[in-house]
């Protein structure tokens, strides 16, 4: 089944209507990082965005937390518009080890749901369950730094959980980690989101991550970031390990990496595939007989 | 470091000190220097027990402590305000931070007849001279700890609904506290020098005035005793200010 944005406006929890950002530098010059873009999230999906790095996807769901303002259009939450962070609806999971290092790790729970607002008589019992949930019980009175990266991620998005929020928005939760540890948590994470029905919108740059995750993956493009196409990924959450060795799932990443293709060149410069490029004809005026393969 | 390395280092430093107190003993009973220069041992403990025993030393503590702890106040609510209000701002800490460094390279003590002319030859002008002296490393930490921690943990913060109280309780003061106390105990410290200084320059009561008494009254045995006494204070201070920082500022391990 698919729905597109337009007609289901309705029914989107995240709304990204035009949304344009640049930034001065400090020598004068504008970095324009979005451009125009458009993106409506259904309520409950998981939306992978994925695109060259430093490309403008972190800014973007920046903008979707209010955490940037956009420099124009406008970012809607199950329809009012966003014009700062929005803690009842959106939580987050940051990129790097963002727990505070003078917090235990219950305490680190406890004090997001403290600024949220929830009042103290309910805190120990949520930040509890969060972390009971994230399967970090016996860590909850270690501080981060007793913990293993792979650990203190899981505590983050303990701290999120914990904000019973319906939309989560994640930057790269897993990319510190090493592959085996990101592998194992994002299937954690899919069988831990499959239960929770909330929106998320992950921003990754591994293409397995976003195949395995996604309900839906955008594709950017390089700086200033425009949406160059939206993969569906129709396979039923939980995921299991096994949907990587799947010939779906191989299609599908090889057409994400072939829409990527370009837009990396285009952001570290093409120098291998120049390189190469050369390195052939070269060969063929030397009237070399091996076959080069494409 | 290993215990055994520690061992050692510690017998080496209690070894030093035994040997400095050794010298003192020898030199002066061998007669090479006269006792006005350097009593003899036995006789500055003597001095030493006496004093501790006399309601002069008493009196004279009193003022000098009064006078440290009133100075360490006015500064610290100053240094904590002003540094805070600094450091939460980039450019104001653009601004003011090299300026107050700059300030506080300045030696001070020039301008401490100018203090005696505003505030008198009693404690006010030693409170206000030990004030100016501990404001400098109290403002100038609190400017470095709140200028410098990591945006990262204020984001995360406000993406979680924080106010302004709650960040500052929350988040700039406990990943700014190891630092802000690094500064409250080199103020500590630096104010303790400046009013024993202030007091022997132009001082009526204090230890400080005191020292300089006795010794303008050849009375040096009783003065090595108050400088004994002095040194241990000091070496109070010491241990309390370091035992402040252990328990409040502990370095929060990156994590």
């Amino acid at each position: 089944m698919t729905r597109t944005a337009a007609t289901d406006v309705s029914q989107d929890a995240i709304t990204v209507a035009n949304v344009s950002h640049a930034y001065a530098r400090p020598d004068d010059g504008v970095v324009q990082t979005l451009s125009g873009v458009s993106l409506g999230v259904r309520k409950g999906e998981l939306l992978c965005l994925i695109g060259p790095s430093g490309c403008g996807k972190s800014t973007l769901l920046n903008i979707v937390g209010g955490l940037v303002a956009p420099t124009a259009g406008e970012v809607r939450i199950n329809g009012h518009p966003v014009h700062g962070p929005t803690p009842k609806e959106i939580a987050y999971v940051f990129q790097e080890n963002t727990l505070f290092p003078w917090n235990t790790i219950l305490d680190n729970i406890k004090v997001g749901l403290e600024f949220q607002g929830v009042p103290a008589a309910e805190r120990q019992q949520r930040a509890r369950e969060a972390i009971e949930a994230v399967g970090l019980a016996d860590f909850a009175n270690n501080y981060p730094h007793q913990l293993s990266g792979g650990m203190k991620q899981r505590a983050s998005l303990a701290r999120a959980l914990s904000l019973q929020t319906d939309i989560l928005l994640m930057d790269e939760p897993f990319a510190a980690l090493d592959e085996q540890t990101r592998t194992y948590l994002g299937e954690e994470l899919s069988v831990l989101l499959a239960t929770t029905n909330k929106t998320i919108v992950l921003v990754t740059h591994s293409l397995s991550e976003a195949v395995f995750l996604a309900d839906r993956v955008v594709v950017m493009t390089a700086r200033p970031a425009e949406i160059k196409a939206t993969i569906e990924v129709a396979a039923g959450h939980p995921r299991e390990p096994k949907f990587t060795t799947s010939s779906e799932f191989a299609a599908l990443r090889n057409e994400l990496y072939t829409l990527l293709r370009d837009e990396i060149e285009k952001t570290v410069g093409g120098f291998v595939g120049k390189a190469a490029a050369r390195d052939r004809e070269r060969r063929a005026v030397a009237g070399a007989t091996e076959v080069v393969k494409p | 470091m290993n215990a055994r390395f520690d061992w050692h280092a510690r017998a080496i430093q209690i070894g030093f000190v035994v040997a400095l107190i050794a010298l003192w003993y020898y030199v002066g009973r061998s007669g090479l220097v006269s006792a006005i220069f350097l009593p003899q041992l036995p006789h500055v403990a003597g001095k030493f027990i006496q004093i501790v025993q006399s309601s002069t030393l008493y009196a004279n503590l009193a003022v000098t402590l009064f006078e440290l702890v009133v100075a360490v106040a006015i500064a610290s609510s100053f240094g904590l305000t002003i540094g805070y209000l600094v450091g939460r701002s980039r450019y104001a800490s653009l601004v003011f931070e090299p300026l107050l460094a700059g300030l506080f390279a300045i030696p001070l003590v020039v301008f401490l007849p100018l203090f005696i002319l505003f505030f008198g030859i009693g404690v006010e002008s030693k409170i206000a001279f030990g004030a100016a002296y501990a404001f400098f490393p109290i403002v100038l930490n609190t400017i470095g700890g709140i200028s410098q921690v990591d945006p990262r943990f204020v984001t995360v913060a406000r993406s979680m609904g924080a106010n302004e109280h709650q960040l500052f309780r929350r988040v700039l003061l406990p990943a700014a506290l190891p630092v802000i106390v690094t500064g409250l105990r080199i103020g500590c410290t630096i104010g303790f020098l400046a009013i024993l200084g202030s007091e022997m320059i132009a001082g009526l009561r204090g230890l400080g005035s005191r020292i300089v008494t006795l010794a303008e009254g050849m009375n040096t045995a009783e003065m090595f005793a108050y400088i004994v006494f002095v040194i241990i204070l000091a070496m109070i201070l010491n241990v309390t200010l370091s035992n402040m920082q252990r328990r409040f500022g502990e370095a929060p391990r990156s994590a």
